[in-house]
Parts: C-alpha cells; sequence; structure tokens
C-alpha cells in the first residue's frame, strides 16, 4: 500500500484527484490538507509515497512549502496556470497536470511515478527545481524559514545580513537569528543583486544597512552596519560593494 | 488646410484695404513734391500693382515650394532678390509710361532708397507672414493627429484593461465544473451557466456604457457565486448598498476586479474563513464603494497597491476622470481597506 497526500485549498480540486485515484486501490490517501502549514506537518507525520501538490495556496506556495521539507518526495503537481512555474517543471522533468486536468493525463502522470518511484537523481531535480521556482517574481520579496514547529515569513527588506554556517545560513533580522538550510549560492541567485551584497565568502549583506566601510588590512575593508554588526569585506566584495554603491 | 493666408477671403479683403490705403499714401506724397494727379496715379498704380503681383508670386511659390532649412538669412536674401527684380521692372515701366520725362526719373532716383525699403518690407512681411502661417497650419495638423492617435490608444488601452480575464480564475473555475460532473452534475450545470453569463459580460461591455450599481451588483453576484462554489465554506460576503445608491452610475467591470483582488488577497493570506466586505454609498454626488478583506499583518508587509488587479484599476479611473486620488487603500490592524469614488456624471 502506497501513502498519498493531496495539499490544494480548493476542495473540489481535492475531490477530483481523489475520484481518479479510485482506480489505483494500492495507493491510500491519508490525509487532505487545505494549506502549506498543514502540509508540513502532514508530510513529517505520514512520510507519504506520493504528493499531490499545488503551488498557489494561503500563506505560504508550494515551493515554499517544499523547501521546509527536508525529506525526499515524489510530487505530482497540480495548477491552473503559472507560466513561470511550467518553466520551471519543465527544466526538471518532474511531472505536473495542469487544471483541468483529463483522467488520460492523470493516469499518464501515475504511469510515469510507478514506473520511477524516488530516486536520489530525483530528490536532486526537486532542489534544482525550487532553485528556478525561487527566482519566481513573488517568491523575490520574502524567505520563509521553520523554527521549531513554526514557519515564519521574514520579508527580505527585514534581514539585515547573511552568515554561511557550514550545511545552513544564518538569516540576520532585528528579530533574531534564523537558520536555513540552504547554501550561500542559492541566496546570491535569489536574492535582488541590487538590494543584497555578496561581500565576503561567508557574508551576504543588504546595502542599506551599511553605515561605514573601513579599512582593516591590506587590501581588505571592514563594513558596519546600522546594528552595530561587524563584518568582513574581501577584496572582490569591496569592488563588487563599489560598483552597487556606484562610487 | 488653408496653404497661404490669402486663400481666406476675409484676409484677402484687409490686404487690398490696407493697399489701397499705401497707395493712397504714396500719391499724396507724389502730389505734395508738386507733381500732377496724373503722375502720382501712374507711378502710385505701377509701383504697388507690380507690389502686389510680387506678394502673390511670393505666397505661391511658397506653397508650392517649401525651402527645408527656413532659416531667416535664406528667406531674407529671397526677398532680396524680388525685391530687384520688382524695382526693377518698375522703373522700365514708369520710363516707358511717362514717355521719358527727365524730372519725373529724376524724383524716381532720389525717393529710390524710400521705394526700396518699402518695397522690400511689405516682400518682407509677405515672405514671413506665409511662413509662420504655414508652420502654424502643420502644428495644428500635428495636434491633431497627436490627439487623435492619443484617443485611440486610450481607447485600446481601457479595452485591454478590461479585457484582463484572470485565467488562474477561469481554470480553475473549469477544474472545480470537472470534479463537479460526476458527483454532482445539477450543480456543474449551474456552475456553467454562471460561469458563461459571467464571460460573456465581460465581453459585452463597452467603455462608455456606464452601468447602474444595481446591474453591477448583480454581475459581482455571478462572480462571488462561483468563486464560493470553488472555495467552499471559506468565503464569506457581505454586501451592503443603501437604496439611494441604486441607480448611481458607474463604469462597467470596475467593481468585479476590486473584489477579485481581496478574494485573493484574503484567501491566500488567512488560513480559515474569509469575510469580505462590499459597501456602497454617496457622498456630494459621488458615488463610494468600500471592499474590505482580511490579512496578515505579520507576514503581508502593507504594500501600496496590490499586485496588477489595483494597479489596472488606477489607470482605468485616470483614464476616464484624470484623476489619480479616486483609488484609495489603506490597512488597520489586519483588515485592508479598498475605496473608489466615481465622480457621478
Amino acid at each position: 500500500m502506497k501513502r498519498a497526500i493531496i495539499i490544494d485549498d480548493e476542495p473540489l480540486a481535492r475531490m477530483i484527484i481523489l475520484e481518479y485515484l479510485q482506480d489505483y486501490p494500492q495507493i491510500e490517501v491519508v490525509q487532505e490538507c487545505n494549506d502549506g502549514f498543514e502540509g508540513i506537518k502532514a508530510i513529517q507525520q505520514h512520510r507519504p509515497d506520493l504528493l499531490f501538490l499545488d503551488i498557489q495556496m494561503p500563506k505560504i506556495n508550494g515551493f515554499e512549502m517544499l523547501e521546509l521539507v527536508d525529506q525526499p518526495l515524489s510530487i505530482i503537481f497540480t495548477t491552473a496556470f503559472d507560466s513561470y512555474a511550467i518553466k520551471a517543471f519543465d527544466a526538471h522533468a518532474i511531472d505536473y497536470l495542469l487544471k483541468p486536468f483529463s483522467k488520460e493525463r492523470f493516469d499518464k502522470a501515475l504511469q510515469k511515478w510507478i514506473e520511477q518511484p524516488a530516486t536520489p537523481e530525483k530528490t536532486q531535480s526537486t532542489s534544482a527545481l525550487l532553485e528556478t521556482a525561487s527566482q519566481l517574481p513573488n517568491q523575490q520579496d520574502r524567505l520563509v524559514v521553520k523554527t521549531g514547529n513554526n514557519i515564519r515569513i521574514i520579508p527580505t527588506h527585514e534581514v539585515l545580513y547573511l552568515e554561511a554556517d557550514d550545511d545552513y545560513v544564518k538569516i540576520h533580522t532585528h528579530a533574531g537569528v534564523f537558520l536555513k538550510s540552504q547554501t550561500m549560492q542559492h541566496f546570491e541567485n535569489t536574492l535582488d543583486n541590487q538590494q543584497f551584497v555578496r561581500i565576503h565568502r561567508s557574508y551576504i549583506v543588504q546595502v542599506q544597512q551599511i553605515t561605514r566601510i573601513d579599512p582593516y588590512q591590506k587590501d581588505t575593508y571592514t563594513a558596519i552596519l546600522k546594528s552595530g554588526a561587524k563584518i568582513p569585506v574581501s577584496r572582490t566584495g569591496y569592488g563588487k560593494l563599489k560598483t552597487v554603491l556606484g562610487i | 488646410m488653408q496653404l497661404v493666408p490669402l486663400s481666406d477671403r476675409r484676409i484677402t479683403v484687409l490686404f487690398l484695404i490696407s493697399w489701397i490705403l499705401l497707395a493712397s499714401i504714396q500719391v499724396y506724397s507724389i502730389l505734395n513734391a508738386g507733381f500732377t494727379w496724373k503722375d502720382a496715379l501712374t507711378d502710385a498704380v505701377t509701383t504697388n500693382i507690380l507690389l502686389f503681383i510680387t506678394c502673390l508670386i511670393v505666397s505661391n511659390s511658397l506653397r508650392y515650394y517649401r525651402p527645408a532649412t527656413r532659416t531667416t538669412l535664406y528667406l531674407l536674401s529671397i526677398c532680396l532678390i524680388y525685391t530687384s527684380i520688382a524695382l526693377v521692372i518698375n522703373h522700365h515701366l514708369l520710363v516707358y509710361l511717362l514717355d521719358n520725362r527727365s524730372d519725373y526719373l529724376t524724383f524716381v532716383s532720389q525717393t529710390l532708397p524710400l521705394r526700396s525699403g518699402v518695397a522690400f518690407l511689405i516682400i518682407c512681411w509677405m515672405t514671413f507672414v506665409n511662413v509662420l502661417w504655414q508652420s502654424l497650419q502643420e502644428r495644428m495638423e500635428e495636434d491633431k493627429r497627436k490627439a487623435d492617435t492619443e484617443t485611440l490608444a486610450r481607447e485600446a488601452e481601457l479595452y485591454k484593461l478590461r479585457q484582463q480575464l484572470q485565467p488562474h480564475f477561469l481554470f480553475n473555475s473549469l477544474n472545480s465544473i470537472s470534479a463537479l460532473i460526476g458527483s454532482r452534475p445539477g450543480e456543474a450545470r449551474q456552475m456553467i451557466y454562471q460561469l458563461s453569463d459571467f464571460l460573456r459580460g465581460t465581453l459585452k461591455k463597452e467603455e462608455n456604457q456606464w452601468v447602474s450599481l444595481t446591474e453591477e451588483l448583480q454581475y459581482l453576484q455571478l462572480y462571488l457565486s462561483i468563486e464560493k462554489v470553488r472555495f467552499g465554506h471559506r468565503l464569506n460576503t457581505e454586501i451592503e448598498c443603501v437604496s439611494e445608491c441604486s441607480e448611481l452610475q458607474l463604469p462597467p467591470l470596475l467593481l468585479q476586479p476590486i473584489v477579485e483582488n481581496a478574494i485573493k488577497f484574503g484567501l491566500y493570506d488567512v488560513i480559515g474563513t474569509v469575510t469580505i466586505t462590499i459597501k456602497a454609498s454617496v457622498i456630494d454626488n459621488i458615488l463610494e464603494i468600500e471592499v474590505k478583506n482580511p490579512f496578515d499583518p505579520e507576514t503581508t508587509p502593507p504594500r501600496s497597491g496590490t499586485g496588477f488587479g489595483l494597479s489596472s484599476i488606477k489607470r482605468r479611473l485616470y483614464l476616464l476622470f484624470a484623476r489619480n486620488d479616486l483609488l484609495q487603500t489603506h490597512t488597520t490592524q489586519n483588515i485592508f481597506t479598498t475605496l473608489i469614488r466615481i465622480p457621478q456624471p
């Protein structure tokens, strides 16, 4: 018996998936979720073999929800229309159903899943998908993090700076420090590069937060933020900072 | 378009009157110098007819040949050439007409500087009036063309803004219908009718045909009933419209995108049941419609103008009324309010 979870904010959209699934007695829908928050809990609780996931949902969208899930998942996306998202799916070969979809199309997607269940490669392509998805315009102005059992949405303008910490990135804000399992490279690529500059191998800073830049050693500098934090600036980082600030 | 000022009859009459005046002054001056009426008339008539013909030639040549570089220097030299030709012909004519009378010819030579000055001034005046006239006409035509283009662009833009059909809404509604067909075919059919009526309403409306608030609210109900099928019990709506508002007018399809925006904003930002309130009132002959939706201030930083929905409404109101203050938004705690004001015709 395989376990499946359906996450969609429209009851009728969930209903049709349930109906189509009647032909697959080997799949049991263990939970239906209204939004991403419920979704994360359900995923942690049930560790499903298959996930039907809508993109546009209350609070956090489908992609943001996936960012907070650590385990590998087999996902079939269901979405109405989103040209950006479609680009993201196409590039990373995960199946997706465009609403409204026929039974035949649904069967084809399930066939794909039955033939190739989750493999390490698949997981990798999920992260590649999220990398592409995080560049979607509506996702650029906020970060979603998990603190214990809570999910926090941080508008990017509240981020003071980011600091590399092994496999994690520390997100420094006025409200405290949050950890996210992500690479610096990811943030460098996805954050607005006029607002955030990678001034050092281990630091990305919001330029509006900088009050002063002092020389430190030969070719290196120290940036002093409004909050008082002192952050090292490398030679290349200083170059980038100069370009953004136009000096 | 009139190419030369002389093509206007009133201007021609004015022109001739001033010419007669000029000729009279000349006659008077010659009489004063002690010559006979015959001499004075011959001279004045010849000189002025010649000048008149030259002016006509100038005017017509500028009508068919427009120098690309209308520099003052260039025009002045043209005037100078015309003046010289006119004066030479004038001299020969006078010699012929007055039988080589030396006393009069001496007088003509003596007054030559004055004659050439006056002739030059008149021809210059004619030339510049023509050039100015033409550029004025060109400018007027260009302005008209620009105004026409702007009207067209405005209409096209308004059309486009009205036609903004949210694909999300359409596809999700179709998906709901698809889901209903299996288990609740009656409801599915009902939803198809509602969706069709809604779409037809989007297509047939014209910008200049305003609708009454009652009509627009009926149309809104269609939209809301579709959304309620989609979101089930999560969506609640309250509509409040005092009776004196019901016959007030507003541009078609203005209210629905605002409510759509409120629903999207509300439903995607708040978990659980969402209530959207719509309230219409009239103040100083201005119809005011207020749409309120809840939001979560912690996750959604209050932004001015949220997304495409409101900016297109703002643009439409601007194109219709040339005012930027007819759409306002504000937030109180966890309620986002959109207020539109529609001045009544």
